[in-house]
């Protein structure tokens, strides 16, 4: 049985002798062949983490890079499994026995000879703090803390939000040198619902002071993730206004989406797109929008509208014509509407970070942090 | 190559020689190239042995490993007993990154060899009682794939994993909890039993077992894993072993992994589909989580919809009729088809919606997607069923659609509603029959059946108008092409019209045809597959997948639970002073949970240097290492592990001369001018006083000797070795320890020349043998003596041991406590001797 559409290929598949577990990622699928019963969720987590790893060493995770590298995958195969079973799946463990390639590393490696491969055999491997490797230096000491809040929700026909969650997670850049302690104390963190650590945070004080104490791996990490409770809900920033119909017995159809920001604490909302699969009886699209451009692949059949930054003076509209396929019969169903945008420096849910201390150093490092505001899976039926 | 898929196995010699070489990279892919094809070659194969052995002597533990790693990946049947060697001799080794792989090359050799599984379960257990994290996971890996019927091996070492759990790495995480599931399943009652069983049977009321809730509460906060499969873990051990009220918590982390990658939201939609129908009130709360949106993927919008179509109940159901509706307008057909059954479960399970949906329904009817009414008209068929009586104008409208449906499916089910119903419709079923006896010949099949079903029905009950019809149809029908039908055909002619032929049967024809049918029940497809452990593959594909390992029912009784107290060596009983004193200081440390030792000394800012490095070297003693093993001795566990007690002890008795501790013997001593029990004899095997008089004294304590065993019945073919420390003098070398032997002749012939051979000492170590025994007659015990020197380190020793047939490899590894000899001397003896 053939899957009409690639993401629909169904991430188990029995044969008579074997399993396949597949995941799809940047248009490449990655699959594992199974012979005994192992928890599906197992591989499927750590495919994603070998893509992951991918996109770490040959910042893109496309065919072109996985062909050019194939030596270098081959490596990080070995290291990441051992007869079936996970061994080093830690970036910063696998960047110290294999490093990763970088134009003037090879340029160096071809004249002298020396190669990818770590001389020093790791010992981060051997800790039980794998994430951080031993020695890092740093010129300056610093630590960034970006709080982005992402948020979900499906907006019916008539404006009204029938589900709506918001999402955040705290990424920690740290810059320091040696482990430190930090302890963003949150002002609220009654908000919390349903938090997922990384690995390095201690469960025990949060538990008991509702602190966050770690010692931070290097490189950028997901520090913690968490929903903020479902009582507690907020106005969603941008409001939309939308006339979509296809006329019965005529192969064109009208198409209005206007884009308008609510009350915001005077915060612009920036990087606004808007995408929009259409049915599959479009042809094409002629429109005019008052602001930022718009593109329709007619293969596809997809519009995306690129607005940019919404001013509540002039507000951003796209009106225009839908052609349809002669003789095809009216869609049923108006297309959903899925948007994407940006506001810096809030934080929708109140959230807010009271304190980052930092303990075990004498010196004083720079530390700051950052709010986004951001639509994750943001969708309005029409 | 390898990866273009070529065959690359000529160039084998010319690959293989490079294993020496000092490029890491070159010989790194080497490994890779051997790995590959070294089953093919496996003559060559074997010049690559000698380099392994070789790294597997050197002095850096990684190198070590990585030699192990690859001389167990080789599968060359020939090397079998040169792995066995490598992998037992690797899981004493003192670096535990090297037991890691140990661990993980035992499957490996099973999988070669399946007749080494006796002596790959004895290097389990040894590896099973090992107190790091980092060899935790794997071992259990190796158990679940070498011996999962073996859980008598995890009693002992049941509350140490439950305890090092947290600190285990993630994918070692995965496996202990399923494994200890598994376990939990047959050692505890079930938590759910209901009340009335229990008053009926007259049991006491049930109380958890103190280790099931251990379990239960050092898993919970890996819910907050950021790795899926270990929530997923985590909450399918909650629904198998949580008491009802508990299993909500797991709702909440599993609604989190919908935010996931598609894949992963896959499998957990599976596993919550399967939940939500027998813990409902479970997920009530998330229901708007599993709303779908335009682009999810088909497969994920299905499953989510079997989630919401379990959750619905009297108070939401009209909530979710109506993102319902949105859905059936959506643009993916087959999406709107399974809405439209999910509908008709709806409205099956709850009677107060029912004609609310039907009334949907029947709007539907007249989509002009062929699809979407097809689907309408057999749903609207399941639920005509339940009460026909008031819904005639439906099956009128439906009669009219026969002539625009083409999909067979549908118009079968109109022709059996009308049929079943006829005497509803009575005008408008003949008509029908006559339709479709036009047009007979190009049916399907599945609709010729119900032509003829239908034509036997109005036959019954209407024979006026539809007899010619009827026989129309028959005669169709005889010469169809497929034989069932006109099986059919005869079958059902000779039923309904009578002739002289036909018996009794005839006259029953109209009970057969009329009788009253039972509603259908529309249920999930996820019913019964809460059999299989969830988040298995096997539950995924709802069939039993390679190697699934069944979860057992709860036990009506429950299984001794004393089987997992480990037992302590009876030295540690007398609790010293000082031992005392740290107890208050660190209050309940082996209940703590959610941190043990070796985060709490990573934290302390030495980072685990300190610790790995004390573990690897025990003897040690100062003040940096101290610390560490503090931290190790008290990871979170209430049974103290063994190997480390003396070695504490020792710290203790060294570094605080003041309050002497005596590890061996706890009897009090009976000369009252003696100020110290005993003293402390210090490591570097410095006798301080003479040892003539140690023996009179020592006497005493040979009750409370320890018994070891050396060779088991088993490995030894029938003669069995035991050994204990005789804490005696050996009378030739005053270095040695003295070890007395017990060895028993099991067998039933006679072993004879039984000695000591080839002993390969490890630096130092020296071996006095004991003369050599000419026989011994089945059934009888001899006692010998031996001595070994072993210079003072807990290394083991190695010997053989052989009789006239057969040579068995055997190790003795000394407890600190037994290295050391007692010594009187006055006080002022004794700070004279501190002072040095």
């Amino acid at each position: 049985e053939k899957a009409v559409d690639v993401e629909n290929v169904p991430p188990v598949i029995p044969t008579p002798h074997h399993y396949l577990i597949s995941i799809y990622r940047d248009k490449i699928f990655f699959v594992s062949v199974i012979q005994t019963e192992v928890p599906p969720l197992f591989v499927i987590e750590f495919l994603h983490r070998v893509a992951d790893t991918f996109q770490d060493y040959f910042g893109e995770c496309s065919e072109t890079a996985i062909k050019d590298n194939v030596v270098i995958v081959y490596e990080l195969l070995e290291e990441m499994l051992d007869n079936g079973f996970p061994l080093a799946t830690e970036s910063n463990i696998l960047k110290e026995l294999i490093k990763p390639p970088t134009i003037l590393r090879s340029v160096v490696n071809s004249i002298t000879g020396s190669s990818n491969v770590g001389d020093t055999l790791p010992t981060g491997q051997l800790s039980n703090i794998p994430w951080r490797r031993a020695g890092v230096k740093y010129t300056n000491n610093e630590a960034y803390f970006d709080v982005i809040e992402e948020i979900d929700a499906i907006i019916d026909k008539s404006g009204k939000v029938i589900y709506e969650l918001i999402f955040v997670s705290c990424i920690l850049l740290p810059g320091c040198e040696l482990a430190l302690t930090l302890c963003p104390l949150f002002q609220n963190p009654r908000l919390l619902d349903d938090v997922s650590f990384h690995p390095c945070i201690r469960f025990k004080r949060w538990e008991s002071e509702r602190v966050l104490s770690f010692i931070p791996p290097d490189g950028n990490f997901r520090l913690i993730s968490y929903r903020v409770s479902s009582q507690n809900l907020v106005a969603i920033p941008v409001y939309v206004k939308h006339m979509i119909s296809f006329k019965e017995n005529s192969s064109s159809g009208r198409f209005d989406v206007t884009i308008g920001p609510k009350q915001n604490m005077g915060k612009t909302v920036e990087g606004v797109v808007m995408t929009v699969h259409m049915p599959k009886a479009v042809l094409n699209m002629n429109l005019t929008s008052t602001q930022g451009t718009y593109t329709f692949d007619p293969v596809t059949k997809v519009l995306t509208w690129d607005v940019g930054k919404i001013t509540p003076q002039k507000l951003p509209s796209l009106k225009g014509i839908v052609n349809l396929q002669s003789g095809a019969p009216k869609p049923e169903e108006n297309p959903s509407l899925n948007i994407q945008f940006k506001i810096q420096q809030l934080a929708i849910s109140g959230l807010k970070v009271n304190r980052l201390d930092m303990y075990g150093e004498k010196y004083k490092p720079f530390k700051g942090v950052k709010y986004i505001t951001k639509a994750g899976k943001f969708q309005v039926r029409t | 190559m390898i990866a273009r898929g070529k065959n690359a196995s000529d160039l084998f010699p010319a690959v293989v020689k490079n294993v020496a070489c000092k490029n890491i990279e070159v010989k790194k892919l080497v490994y890779v190239y051997l790995v590959r094809y070294a089953e093919e070659q496996q003559d060559l194969a074997l010049l690559s042995i000698s380099t392994f052995q070789r790294g597997l002597k050197d002095p850096n533990q990684l190198i070590r490993a990585s030699a192990l790693r690859v001389l167990s990946s080789i599968r060359v049947p020939i090397i079998v007993p040169i792995m066995m060697l490598a992998i037992k001799e690797a899981a004493s080794d003192m670096s535990p990154y090297v037991r890691k792989t140990a661990a993980h090359a035992i499957p490996k050799l099973y999988s070669l060899d399946s007749d080494q599984k006796d002596q790959l379960i004895e290097v389990i257990e040894k590896l099973l009682a090992d107190k790091t994290t980092l060899v935790a996971g794997s071992v259990v890996m190796a158990f679940e794939e070498v011996c999962p019927e073996r859980i008598d091996l995890i009693h002992k070492n049941y509350r140490k994993l439950c305890n090092l759990l947290i600190d285990v790495e993630e994918w070692g995480q995965v496996v202990i909890i399923n494994m200890l599931t598994r376990y939990a399943r047959t050692q505890f009652l079930s938590p759910n039993q209901n009340a009335e069983a229990a008053s009926l049977a007259k049991r006491k009321p049930y109380v958890m077992d103190p280790d099931h809730r251990l379990l239960l509460r050092n898993t919970k906060p890996l819910l907050q894993s950021r790795n899926a499969a270990v929530v997923m873990a985590v909450a399918q051990l909650y629904f198998h072993l949580a008491p009802k009220a508990e299993v909500g918590v797991i709702a909440k982390a599993l609604v989190r992994l919908l935010r996931s990658h598609s894949e992963v939201q896959y499998v957990v939609l599976q596993n919550v589909a399967t939940m939500s129908i027998k813990r409902r009130g479970m997920f009530e709360p998330y229901l708007k989580s599993f709303y779908i949106r335009s682009t999810d993927p088909t497969q994920i919008k299905i499953l989510k919809l079997e989630v919401l179509t379990n959750l619905a109940n009297e108070t939401n159901i009209s909530t979710i009729l109506r993102e319902f509706q949105t859905y059936i307008r959506s643009m993916d057909k087959d999406f709107v088809a399974a809405t439209i059954q999910a509908i008709g479960r709806c409205a099956t399970n709850i009677g107060k919606v029912r004609d609310t949906c039907l009334n949907g329904l029947v709007q539907l009817l007249s989509n002009r997607d062929e699809l979407v009414v097809a689907e309408s008209v057999v749903v609207i068929k399941k639920l005509l069923q339940m009460q026909p009586a008031q819904h005639s104008e439906i099956i009128k409208h439906m009669a009219k659609l026969t002539d625009n449906i083409q999909v067979p499916m549908a118009r079968a089910s109109i022709l059996w509603l009308i049929g079943e119903y006829c005497e509803h419709v009575p005008k408008i079923a003949p008509d029908v029959l006559r339709k479709m006896a036009k047009s007979f010949t190009n049916e399907e099949d599945i609709v010729k059946l119900q032509v003829i079903n239908l034509a036997a029905k109005l036959y019954l009950t209407n024979s006026k108008q539809s007899k010619l019809l009827t026989q129309y149809v028959l005669n169709l029908a005889k010469y169809d092409q497929n034989y069932d039908i006109r099986d059919r055909a005869r079958f059902i002619r000779q039923l309904i019209v009578p002739t002289e032929k036909s018996g009794a049967l005839n006259k029953y024809a109209k009970k057969l045809f009329l009788a009253q049918k039972p509603a259908p029940i529309l249920e999930s497809s996820f019913k019964d597959r809460d059999h299989f452990q969830l988040g298995s593959l096997s539950h995924l594909l709802n069939a039993k997948a390679v190697g699934y390992q069944e979860l057992p029912d709860w036990p009506d009784e429950a299984p001794d639970p004393s089987v997992r107290n480990v037992e302590v060596p009876e030295w540690t009983k007398c609790t010293s002073r000082e031992k005392r004193k740290e107890k208050v200081e660190k209050p309940f440390y082996s209940d703590s949970e959610g941190e043990s030792g070796p985060t709490e000394s990573a934290d302390s800012g030495e980072g685990l240097g300190s610790t790995v490095g004390c573990q690897a070297e025990v003897p040690r003693v100062d003040e940096g290492h101290e610390r560490g093993m503090l931290a190790w001795s008290t990871a979170g566990h209430r049974a103290v592990p063994t190997g480390l007690w003396p070695a504490r002890a020792l710290l203790t008795a060294c570094v605080s001369p003041c309050p002497p501790v005596t590890p061996p013997p706890p009897q009090p001593v009976p000369t009252s001018n003696i100020v110290s029990t005993s003293l402390v004899t210090d490591l570097e095997g410095l006798t301080l006083t003479d040892t003539s008089l140690a023996p009179a004294l020592l006497s005493p304590a040979l009750g409370a000797l320890r018994s070891y065993e050396l060779l088991h019945r088993m490995t030894g073919e029938g003669l069995s070795v035991e050994y204990c420390f005789s804490r005696r003098p050996f009378p030739h070398d005053a270095h040695m320890v003295a070890v007395q032997m017990q060895i028993c002749n099991n067998t039933d012939a006679e072993v004879k020349s039984l000695r000591i051979s080839a002993p390969k000492p490890l630096s130092g170590t020296r071996i006095h043998e004991f003369p050599e025994i000419e026989s011994l007659a089945p059934g009888d015990t001899a006692s010998v003596v031996m001595g070994i020197d072993f210079c003072d380190s807990t290394q083991a020793a190695n010997f053989q041991l052989c009789t006239h047939t057969r040579h068995f490899y055997v190790s003795i590894q000394p407890p600190v406590g037994e290295l050391m000899a007692p010594v009187f001397m006055s006080e002022n003896e004794f700070k004279k001797e501190q002072g040095e």
